[in-house]
């Protein structure tokens, strides 16, 4: 179906201001059929139903509206208590001096520039391939953009048990940077791999990682965005899973003028796990948005995602998820939560849970609910002693526990929890 | 300890009043129970005592040890030393319900200038006063309430009135719900607290429960109002021949 003439102006007109990266090998072919994919579903607007909830405007005009720098003198660094391979990219550059050695047991780690410049490469069957399996049935046009355009990024392939996560920091040092970066991961047979990252990474960041994880192998993910409050960003995950993998994806985003996380999983062989969650706080001109595509095409697969907001001061959340049972996927088990917590009356949670199911032998539950904190808890709390704020505080951090508890690594956990009750301990008045 | 004088209380959303004028003194050391039938207004007064929202007062004065209770915040009230054990205790999801009362304990003390607990000392105090009211280890790290069955909810209460050590406890209907084993041990947790610097005001429907706890003073409640007070006996009284009497002969 050809495109509004408007929207082909639009696309063609951001276009207009780009030129491919020069890759060489095969780089060079994966981002001339994103280009392609990109042209042919054109750059969203603001009537798109699956942008409804979220404005794209300043995601596709040509140049980033400026975000002030942020630093967060009253913290430490996020996992720095944590034994990390530390990899930087400052507003979207690879950092050598500032990471660590890329050596590491059972892993192999190269820049994607590389990687493309390498005749015969593994990387070449993941780029760009899960991205575009993952444009229908619905499009993704920001990460077709991100394949074609991508100026960094790395190729991670677990080949064993990582030693230590590879941890991805992305620093923010130029007020209208607009950094485009794509990963690539591949967990072979067997293989155990934790990514963390964290970091504004620029004015605007578009992120787009592919994860292949083959038969029996481990994905763990942990990722933080904040607390920079000008910051924009649009990330993809494309995750395609083999026989008995496990792949746990998940997000705290604190502040952020705009987010939009899309995360687009694929079961492709039987007795796999999925899990994708996220806690989002947010106060006053803040946009947060979840869209999540589970497909099922494999039998007794698990797939779970969990997403809690908090909001105040006009805050927005939105969560756009689905559950996708093809027929002959078999004893899947589908559960889907959102839920928002609206601290105040100006704060707003839009919500489009989706179910799709052609299989028969199936338990799929999805549930999504909006409310106000519980003035009988509160009470409660108070009548034995504990003040309203703390009450408060107290009751808002129980409301994200259940995101939470889908961090598998305790002390990560804890010390998310920690930031989170030092973000609303900020907040009080 | 509790002085209430010309109590009127009136629901803030419908102009309704519910109590018109309750007179009660509470003494240190002394169990005072109050019954009446349903709609008396006995709740209404254990919520108005504790702080809740959605009650006005219309008149009188409540004081705790002379100072005025109505112009505190509930955890105010708490911090000077009163409790309210709930006739329907709130279910919590995600706060443990020993972080739920190492953080009460700890507010507490730190409201009134104390020392606050540390996580060693407090676990061997939970320990201890659990073991008496027959809570494990499992109810202890489950969230508050989420789950429990009516005894246990009913035991949790007394746990943390036993682990606060309120001056003054409000007890409202801790007796529904409750089986005669359930009710004995929440009897002897309460009991067990009984002293001359404590008070208890014991809200209940049935004599049964003050076999247990043995009220030093019973109030019959009608319509608002304290219409008659006496010893143990009028509580059988009731129990024999229901309010029927008591409020005809006052009225």
């Amino acid at each position: 179906m050809a495109l509004p003439q408007a929207k082909t102006d639009a696309t063609e007109e951001r276009l207009a201001g780009l030129s491919l990266p020069a890759a060489g090998g095969w780089g060079t072919a994966a981002r001339e059929d994103a280009l392609g994919r990109l042209r042919s579903m054109g750059l969203p607007q603001r009537r798109d139903e699956y942008w409804k909830y979220t404005r794209p405007d300043t995601l596709v005009q040509a140049d980033p509206p400026a975000a002030a720098l942020f630093e967060a003198k009253d913290e430490s660094p996020v996992f720095g208590a944590h034994d990390r391979l530390k990899v930087v990219f400052v507003d979207g550059v690879f950092d050598a001096e500032a990471s660590d050695d890329l050596a590491m047991a059972g892993l192999e780690v190269e820049r994607l520039s590389d990687a493309m410049a390498a005749d015969i490469h593994w990387a070449r069957d993941v780029y760009g391939v899960l991205e575009a399996r993952g444009q229908s049935p619905v499009a993704r046009p920001f990460a077709a953009m991100n394949t074609a355009f991508a100026t960094d990024g790395l190729c991670l392939r677990a080949t064993g048990r990582a030693e230590k996560p590879v941890s991805l920091i992305y620093l923010h040092r130029d007020e209208t940077s607009d950094a485009t970066l794509h990963h690539v991961i591949k967990i072979e047979a067997g293989a155990d791999l934790t990514v963390l990252e964290n970091g504004p990474a620029a004015a605007r960041f578009n992120k787009c990682m592919e994860v292949e994880v083959a038969d029996g192998g481990a994905f763990h993910h942990v990722r933080t965005q904040g607390r920079d409050h000008e910051r924009r960003a649009v990330t993809h995950i494309f995750a395609r899973l083999g026989r008995e993998a496990s792949f746990k994806s998940f997000t705290l985003t604190a502040n952020g003028v705009l987010t939009r996380n899309e995360c687009v999983v694929e079961f492709c062989g039987d007795d796999a796990i999925a899990h994708v969650a996220g806690a989002a706080v947010g106060d006053g001109d803040f946009h947060h948005d979840d869209t999540v595509f589970v497909t099922h095409d494999a039998v007794n697969c698990e797939s779970r995602q969990v997403f809690k907001k908090v909001l105040r001061n006009g805050a927005t959340g939105v969560f756009q998820g689905k559950i996708l049972v093809k027929d002959g996927a078999q004893k899947t088990d589908g559960y889907q939560i959102s839920q928002a917590l609206l601290l105040d009356d100006d704060s707003q949670f839009y919500a489009k849970p989706e179910l799709e199911i052609y299989a028969d032998d199936v338990a799929c539950s999805h549930g999504s609910t909006t409310g106000a904190i519980d003035d009988e808890a509160l009470f409660y709390l108070r009548s034995r002693g504990v003040e309203r704020t703390d009450a408060q505080d107290l009751l808002v951090l129980a409301f994200l526990a259940e995101a939470l508890e889908e961090i598998e690594d305790e002390g990560i956990a804890e010390d998310l929890t920690a930031r989170l009750e030092r973000w609303l301990k900020r907040r009080r008045r | 300890m509790l002085d209430i004088k010309n109590l009127h209380v009136a629901l803030e959303e419908e102009d309704k009043q519910i109590l018109k004028g309750v007179d009660l003194s509470v003494e240190s050391g002394a169990v005072h129970a109050i019954m009446g039938p349903n709609g008396s207004g006995k709740s209404t007064l254990s919520y108005v005592l504790s702080g809740r929202d959605g009650y006005e007062v219309t008149e009188g004065s409540v004081t705790l040890e002379g100072a005025d209770v109505l112009e505190l915040e509930p955890e105010e009230r708490a911090a000077a030393g009163l409790f309210l054990a709930f006739q329907y205790p709130v279910e919590i999801p995600g706060v443990g319900n020993m972080t739920f009362l190492r953080t009460a304990l700890n507010a507490q003390k730190k409201a009134r200038g104390e020392d606050e607990v540390s996580a060693a000392d407090f676990l061997k105090l939970i320990r201890a006063k659990a073991k008496e009211l027959q809570i494990d280890a499992d109810m202890l790290k489950r969230p508050v309430n989420v789950g429990f069955s009516g005894g246990e909810k009913k035991r949790n209460e007394i746990l943390q009135m036993a682990v606060l050590e309120p001056k003054m406890c409000i007890l409202d209907e801790t007796d529904s719900g409750l089986d005669v084993d359930a009710m004995k041990l929440v009897s002897n947790g309460v009991n067990a607290l009984r002293d001359a610097g404590r008070a208890f005001l014991v809200i209940t429907h049935y004599q049964r429960l003050l076999d247990h706890i043995r009220p030093d003073v019973v109030h019959i409640m009608a319509d608002g109002r304290i219409v008659k007070s006496g010893g143990p006996e009028l509580a059988l009284e009731v129990e024999k021949n229901g309010y029927h009497d008591i409020l005809a002969e006052v009225a």
